[in-house]
């Protein structure tokens, strides 16, 4: 297995390497993929903490910049030479004698600096402690920077998207450890006992996976109150979502199960008197986690793009809570976003992840894979 | 042949009953009833409903009996008359509102898979024989482009440049002069100089996975011994791809329309809500907001239906190709 995976590894080394170290090899060549884990990781260690990252409280509604444009951060001062001195220029408000419309006009003669690790507004950290440190901090409080521009409340998008990354990404990997759970345990029954029990499993999973899932989850949606609390419907949406998400683990875990089950090192701990506990734990769990870990990553993409669907069109997540979905609410009808094209840039974080994850899945499918050359 | 295919249509008569029973099952979650949503709705006009009346209308629809005889007197209503029961908002029979919207939706769901295969089959077998050339990096560029962008983001990213750019409506499948006019050849016409828009947004996420699915089963072929064997016969190029491993490549293909047809159905919905299709997903959505039970329940059911029918072709067009499923 060894000497077909690696060429540019000393065989001695890779005689010896663990099952995790050769994977870790076969992925770093893939340079793609790199990239992919590289944005995932990003992602989501802006994930955990938002509010670093974020410049405005995402809250904050602001009514004299009521879908204001996106403004560009300059990075060297060229007033007296070159030197490094990020900054930006506040849009002035005027309106058009006519028709009353807002038109936003730069105005380069105040120039109003950043600072980096600055002070803002206070946010707590995963609920453990509170700061006021951003990565971005504005010096001027009375013109804030919009760096994606603003919504029809004046709100920030980039700081809304920052924060909606939280929900979004989380609900991921929260639904997929959910698809997860269940996939094992009704995949694993059906593939390790086989006969009667894996015929009935097989045909629930079939027709599982024969529904069409967004009408589904609409129905299931539906159902839920609107007036529960915000974690209360996350976790729902997250159960809803690997109500159908299962099946596809299941199958995925079954087949290994079946596959091993017949394996020689199965038959000898079997004969060995292993109990059956031992016999899947420590002996058939290894030899597909690594497929297993590839399988969910690439479901994890999947899910967000659920989450989204069902978000926008208003049965997800619900308003005060900040998911992308729910972001993208504000661009559902032709007006706004012919007036504010930004209001897509939700969008673009959405399949900015979904791509990351994808590749990054895809990638360490093709590592962990034994055979692939 | 034909035991594999009678085989086959008996299992679709549990599965349509299961399929039946979590239609009724999912509209019956919600807490309260229609007529719960009916009096909420006339409360906020300042009506007030008393207790009798509420009563008497639970009574006239059968809300006030369990749910197992519901379910039953619903099901034997479709088995035998075809009749869905009455649609509370509309006021009318659920049959009358449901079936030129749930044909739209098979047209959509049909064009799109016509589309999708049009594009994915020889798209996937350029990108595995020109393997790392230009164009097949391109194309995995736009597959992994496709599966990620979500399909009712392209909708409205296509919408803004339609309107913005072109200044053209492009929601509805028809235009507003033919909206309501009775079918002929030039409503057909405008049929399909409207339904290129969803379908393109439809065929490029189901094309992306196909596509992958296409070059891949390629890949596993082209190098096999009788590739070579037939290459050094002096086959010419193309008549070799498409008699030897184009064939055997296309076997997975074809069981993808199991889940294709869901996928496409599924995505559909979304799409038709944010173009305002006359298909069955808006009035679905929209019925399933007012706790429309019949109306929501037909369409689930009709639509979970579709897809299993889906999956039944799929698996027969699988048994003709290949005769080591039909023979086990």
């Amino acid at each position: 297995m060894a000497d077909i995976a690696i060429t540019n590894i000393r065989p001695d080394r890779a005689a010896v390497a663990s099952q995790w170290q050769l994977i870790w090899w076969a992925f770093k060549r893939h340079r793609l993929a790199m990239v992919a884990l590289f944005v995932t990781v990003a992602m989501y260690i802006v994930a955990v903490v938002p509010g670093f990252f974020a410049i405005n409280d995402p809250i904050q509604q602001n009514a004299r910049a009521t879908f204001h444009p996106p403004q560009a951060i300059h990075f060297f001062d060229t007033t007296k030479g070159f030197e490094f001195g990020p900054h930006y220029y506040p849009l002035k408000l005027t309106r058009d004698p006519e028709t009353l419309a807002a038109i936003f006009k730069e105005d380069t003669t105040r120039r109003i600096p950043i600072t980096f690790f600055g002070r803002g507004y206070t946010y707590s950290v995963l609920g453990l402690f509170e700061t006021d440190i951003h990565l971005i901090a504005t010096t001027d409080k009375a013109h804030p920077l919009f760096l994606f521009g603003a919504d029809r409340l004046g709100r920030d998008v980039y700081s809304r998207t920052v924060q909606g990354a939280q929900i979004s990404l989380s609900i991921g990997l929260v639904g997929v450890f959910l698809s997860l759970l269940l996939g094992i345990v009704l995949g694993g029954i059906s593939g390790y006992y086989g006969g009667r029990i894996d015929f009935v499993m097989q045909r629930v999973i079939d027709f599982v996976l024969s529904l069409p899932t967004i009408p589904i989850w609409l129905a299931l949606a539906a159902a839920l109150p609107q007036g529960w609390p915000a974690t209360l419907q996350y976790m729902m949406i997250t159960i809803i979502l690997s109500f159908t998400g299962w099946a596809q683990l299941a199958r995925v875990v079954r087949g290994r199960f079946l596959s091993l089950r017949t394996e020689e090192f199965v038959a000898a701990a079997r004969l060995d008197g292993v109990p059956e506990g031992r016999i899947i734990f420590r002996h058939m769990l290894p030899s597909f986690a690594s497929h297993i870990i590839a399988s969910m990553t690439l479901a994890v993409p999947a899910m967000i793009l659920a989450e989204t669907s069902l978000s926008f069109l208003g049965l997800g997540l619900q308003p005060p809570t900040i998911s992308w979905g729910v972001l993208l609410r504000e661009a559902q009808n032709i007006r706004s976003i012919a007036t504010a094209p930004w209001l897509f840039m939700p969008g673009a974080a959405v399949v900015v992840a979904v791509m990351a994850l994808n590749l990054f899945g895809d990638g360490l499918r093709d590592a962990a894979d034994p055979y692939n050359k | 042949m034909l035991k594999f295919v009678v085989k086959r249509l008996l299992w679709m008569i549990p599965s349509l009953f299961a399929v039946s029973f979590l239609a009724f099952v999912l509209i019956q979650l919600p807490p309260g009833d229609f007529v719960t949503t009916y009096i909420a709705t006339l409360a906020s006009s300042n009506e007030v409903i008393d207790q009798n009346t509420a009563a008497s209308l639970r009574e006239r629809f059968g809300l006030d009996q369990p749910m197992l005889v519901q379910y039953l007197k619903w099901i034997w209503g479709i088995v035998t008359r075809g009749d869905f029961g009455i649609s509370f908002e509309w006021q009318q029979p659920v049959s009358g509102l449901i079936w030129e919207r749930m044909a739209l939706t098979l047209v959509l769901a049909l064009a799109s898979l016509i589309a999708t295969w049009a594009l994915a089959l020889p798209i996937g077998v350029y990108s595995a024989v020109k393997k790392y050339s230009i164009g097949d990096y391109a194309f995995t560029a736009f597959t992994f482009f496709g599966l990620s962008i979500p399909s009712f983001l392209l909708a409205l990213v296509l919408m803004y440049v339609a309107a913005v750019e072109f200044g053209a409506d492009v929601g509805g499948l028809f235009s507003s002069e033919y909206e309501t006019a009775p079918w002929s050849i030039a409503k057909m016409f405008d049929l399909l100089t409207h339904l290129w828009l969803p379908v393109a947004i439809l065929a490029v996420s189901s094309t992306a996975s196909l596509i992958r699915v296409m070059r891949a089963n390629m890949l596993d072929e082209l190098p096999k011994p009788y590739v070579t064997t037939a290459r050094a016969k002096g086959l010419s190029e193309f008549r070799l791809l498409v008699k030897y491993p184009l064939r055997i490549a296309l076997n997975p293909f074809i069981s993808t329309i199991a889940w294709l047809l869901p996928n496409l159905i599924s995505g559909s919905v979304v799409v038709a809500i944010v173009l305002n299709l006359p298909t069955a997903a808006p009035l679905l959505l929209q019925s399933l907001m007012a706790q429309d039970m019949y109306l929501a329940g037909a369409f689930v059911l009709l639509i979970c239906a579709l897809t299993l029918i889906g999956s039944l072709i799929s698996d027969i067009l699988l048994a003709l190709v290949d005769p080591r499923i039909r023979l086990e």
